[in-house]
């Protein structure tokens, strides 16, 4: 570790605190005020917006009506993509003439970018058509941010409006939260965005690869395309698919550390600014605050971790006389160094991004555990694009009923009672989490048409199985990518684990909103527990950790944990 | 039902309480607007948004937008200033090993090795590529640097740490019959520092360098016929 790393992740940290409030006041205005903010710049594509798709903003809908808006929306987004892909061998923009996507990776694939996952079972340059890059995947880096920025809104509405049990149960319009997502946060950050990662060297053509021959007199053909339109929204949306196979590792992709450093604030800045906005939603921004360190904290934790053994010796390479003072270089690009790999893959997997700029399969034992850890915490540490704030407030809801217990009284958050509803869906949503990933991966590893697909032996293969099952359910995207994942196992299992880590925990988060909207509002008394402050903070932390870690322990210490221990005696497999 | 939508410029603010509604909202109500709303976010953030992203990109940053392509004193195009290249000439720098494709600096599967921590292939592999540095670089200084065995997360990583540059310095000087001091002084003009003075770490590009090396001196003496590199096994697939 060096001084000058942590100066690089303290400056991370500050920017992202900075813009918290005033991107999270911005976002407010978006989505919770009576006038939308610059109503002359996006007030007109705004409202063609709502006309074209014949949706009156005025009316809003209750849990059910909004989940079954945003479902059907979901559903169609996975039939497009899945068409485009399997017909680009016949629409326009492909001069690289690829073939059609075969069936069971692109279903794996167009479910992956509608829930937001971005897996990727394919090197996007040697499959994918500039059309199916930019129409079938970009644009759900679009509308599948939009749609957790959608689910987040509705939860924290059923949180903090104070309707009554007589008044409406509305949660808002998932067609208003969609629009505006795209028209004012989204759309007008990936276009500055856009222009300035092209300044800085990302690609953005339409142009056929570019065949050359290099100064010794090798051929190459070098693959472009318009990268760096993606490469913004997949960043800002927590998307994460690369428009490459070495995904943000690419030096097209990322190529410089400054590249580097603005996709990395990309990533952490909507969720960061979502907790502000909850604050403003409560009419208490202490509320936001005191999420919003819980998060900062095991973010904090987690980077440490993660650089203090990326700083040290490969376990593989430990015995070799090699010049060590950088790191475990293996997987890491130079310019980015130890700090900035380590940086990334904690940041990518507090989020549901999963772009990666360095190979996660090639971190040491315990560096690599940081980022599936980090998934397997529910991606609450920021989180996703919405869904950091909604994982992370059935968390809150968690914490008070737990507090409630320990103090003996009826739990309340926000002066609306928790009560035995809303604890059956909160432990409904943090179940399914564990169950899906559990058993897959212990189907995969039994199974010869799972462990086949393996690039490592020994712990590490485990660490591999479940690092993808962790990372689809997560709807995170980043891998041990040594597993091939593109065989018909693990394109439908991986296809379905998405699917359910998506939707099946959507449902029980808005229907705790659908729940809370109507309940009465107590003010608070003296036996109220305090859901800000310290004090909280600290519980809300404690819980996350006992709900994740102590889940996952018993495979983590037969994966990671038993590699580590391999690799102190210096065995290898 | 939905479509007047000149007066429904401004939502019902929430704590307005909105008037009852009329009648339940069914499932198949949202089918329409879901296909509309498709179609609509498709057309404006698939196609609109790249598409004009990519002309205004082409006017404003030709050349970045196009792929950093670099050419040689003759105006020949010998590559991308972004892209590694593979150089096998003793005359020339090397860059990182290479897990992209099956010789490696191929563009077309960018990809790291993903060998694990506790890997043998990977231990083999470097101590392979650690062996051949040292045969080749007898006189270099001190021990190789750890990133001219690993290989790189995208294999096409176009720089090499300065040290990495000055270790190779003995080989490059004397395969084309130049004192170390004149190769030094161009290593040093291509080291390129932190971006911003905090940020990433201090590099060097081996395609930029070894143009100027060409540009200096001259195009190195052949290299006597050598077997080709050994390629890190790359997996093509999957996110990384």
């Amino acid at each position: 570790m060096t001084v000058n790393g942590w100066i690089q992740i303290g400056l991370f940290a500050l920017v992202i605190f900075a813009i918290t409030k005033p991107f999270g006041i911005y976002m407010y205005r978006v989505f919770e005020g009576e006038q939308q903010p610059l109503p002359r710049l996006f007030g007109p594509l705004e409202r063609v917006l709502y006309r074209l798709c014949g949706v009156d903003p005025r009316k809003e809908q209750e849990w059910k009506g909004y989940t079954a808006a945003m479902l059907i929306f979901s559903f169609f987004g996975v039939l497009v993509t899945y068409g485009i892909e399997r017909l680009q061998h016949v629409l326009p923009l492909n001069p690289q003439k690829l073939a059609a996507v075969p069936a069971d990776l692109a279903f794996n694939t167009a479910v992956s970018f509608t829930t937001n996952t971005n897996w990727q079972n394919y090197g996007g340059e040697s499959t994918m058509s500039y059309l199916t890059q930019m129409a079938g995947l970009a644009w759900h880096n679009f509308t599948s941010a939009a749609v957790g920025i959608g689910i987040a809104l509705a939860l924290a509405r059923g949180l903090t409006r104070q309707s009554g049990p007589s008044g409406p149960k509305t949660l808002g319009s998932f067609w208003v939260d969609l629009i505006r997502s795209i028209v004012y946060v989204l759309l007008p950050i990936s276009i500055v965005g856009t222009l300035v990662l092209v300044a800085l060297g990302v690609p953005q053509t339409l142009s056929a690869y570019r065949e050359l021959t290099t100064l010794e007199g090798l051929k190459q053909v070098v693959a472009l395309g318009p990268v760096a339109s993606q490469e913004v929204i997949k960043e800002l949306g927590t998307n994460g698919g690369g428009f490459f196979n070495a995904n943000s590792a690419h030096p097209f992709e990322n190529p410089t550390p400054l590249t580097n450093f603005i996709e990395m604030v990309l990533i952490f800045s909507i969720p960061a600014a979502l907790t502000y906005t909850y604050g403003r939603m409560a009419r208490d921004t202490r509320q936001g605050w005191a999420i919003f360190a819980a998060m900062a904290v095991l973010f904090l934790a987690g980077i440490a971790v993660a650089y203090k053994y990326e700083a040290g010796r490969n376990p593989a390479l430990a015995t070799l006389a090699l010049n060590h003072a950088p790191g475990n270089m293996e997987g890491k690009e130079v310019r980015f160094g130890i700090a900035n790999s380590a940086l990334w893959a904690t940041v990518t997997t507090d989020t549901s991004c999963g772009a990666v700029n360095s190979m996660h399969d090639s971190f040491t034992p315990l560096g690599g555990l940081v980022p599936l850890l980090n998934i397997q915490l529910g991606e609450v540490i920021f989180g996703g694009v919405g869904a950091g704030l909604y994982a992370m407030l059935v968390m809150v809801v968690l914490t008070v009923f737990i507090a409630g217990l320990m103090v003996g009284r009826t739990p309340e958050y926000l002066g609306k009672k928790i009560e035995g509803k809303e604890m059956k869906l909160a432990m409904l949503y943090v179940l399914i989490f564990p169950l899906i990933i559990l058993v897959l991966s212990a189907w995969a590893s039994v199974a010869p048409y799972g462990t086949s697909s393996l690039n490592n032996a020994g712990p590490h293969g485990l660490s591999e199985i479940m690092y993808a099952y962790s990372s689809q359910a997560g709807n995170n995207g980043s891998a041990f990518a040594g597993l091939s994942g593109n065989t018909r196992f693990w394109n439908i299992t991986g296809g379905f684990d998405m699917l359910i880590g998506r939707f099946l925990m959507i449902v029980p988060a808005v229907a705790i909103g659908g729940s809370m909207i109507g309940k009465k509002v107590v003010p608070a008394g003296p036996g109220t527990f305090p859901t800000t402050g310290a004090t909280f903070t600290v519980l809300l932390i404690g819980v996350i950790l006992i709900v994740g870690a102590l889940t996952f322990f018993p495979a983590l210490s037969l994966g990671p944990l038993l590699e580590h221990f391999a690799a102190l005696s210096g065995k290898v497999f | 039902m939905p479509g007047n939508v000149t007066a429904a410029v401004r939502p019902v603010p929430h704590h307005e309480p909105q008037a009852p509604r009329e009648r339940e909202e069914k499932m198949l109500d949202h089918v329409v607007p879901a296909i509309r709303a498709t179609v609509v976010t498709l057309v404006l953030t698939g196609l609109l948004y790249p598409l004009v992203m990519t002309g205004v990109a082409k006017v404003l940053f030709p050349q970045r937008a196009e792929g950093s392509f670099v050419t040689d004193g003759s105006g020949k195009v010998v590559g991308s200033e972004l892209v590694a290249q593979g150089f096998a000439n003793p005359g020339y720098f090397q860059p990182r090993p290479s897990a992209a494709g099956e010789k490696g600096y191929d563009p077309l599967a960018s990809a790291g090795s993903n060998l694990g921590p506790t890997s043998k292939k990977l231990r083999d592999r470097a101590a392979g590529a650690l062996e051949k540095l040292q045969k080749e670089n007898p006189d270099a200084p001190g021990p190789a640097p750890v990133e001219l065995v690993t290989a790189s997360g995208s294999g096409l990583d176009p720089h090499v740490s300065p040290a990495a540059a000055l270790w190779q310095i003995p080989r490059v000087a004397k395969a084309r019959g130049v004192a170390p001091e004149r190769v030094r002084s161009l290593v040093e003009d291509s080291t390129e520092g932190r971006d911003l003075g905090i940020l990433g770490e201090p590099r060097v590009n081996v395609l930029q360098l070894n143009l100027a090396l060409d540009r200096r001196l001259g195009a190195p003496p052949p290299a006597p016929p050598a077997a080709p590199a050994q390629a890190p096994s790359a997996t093509t697939d999957s996110k990384g």
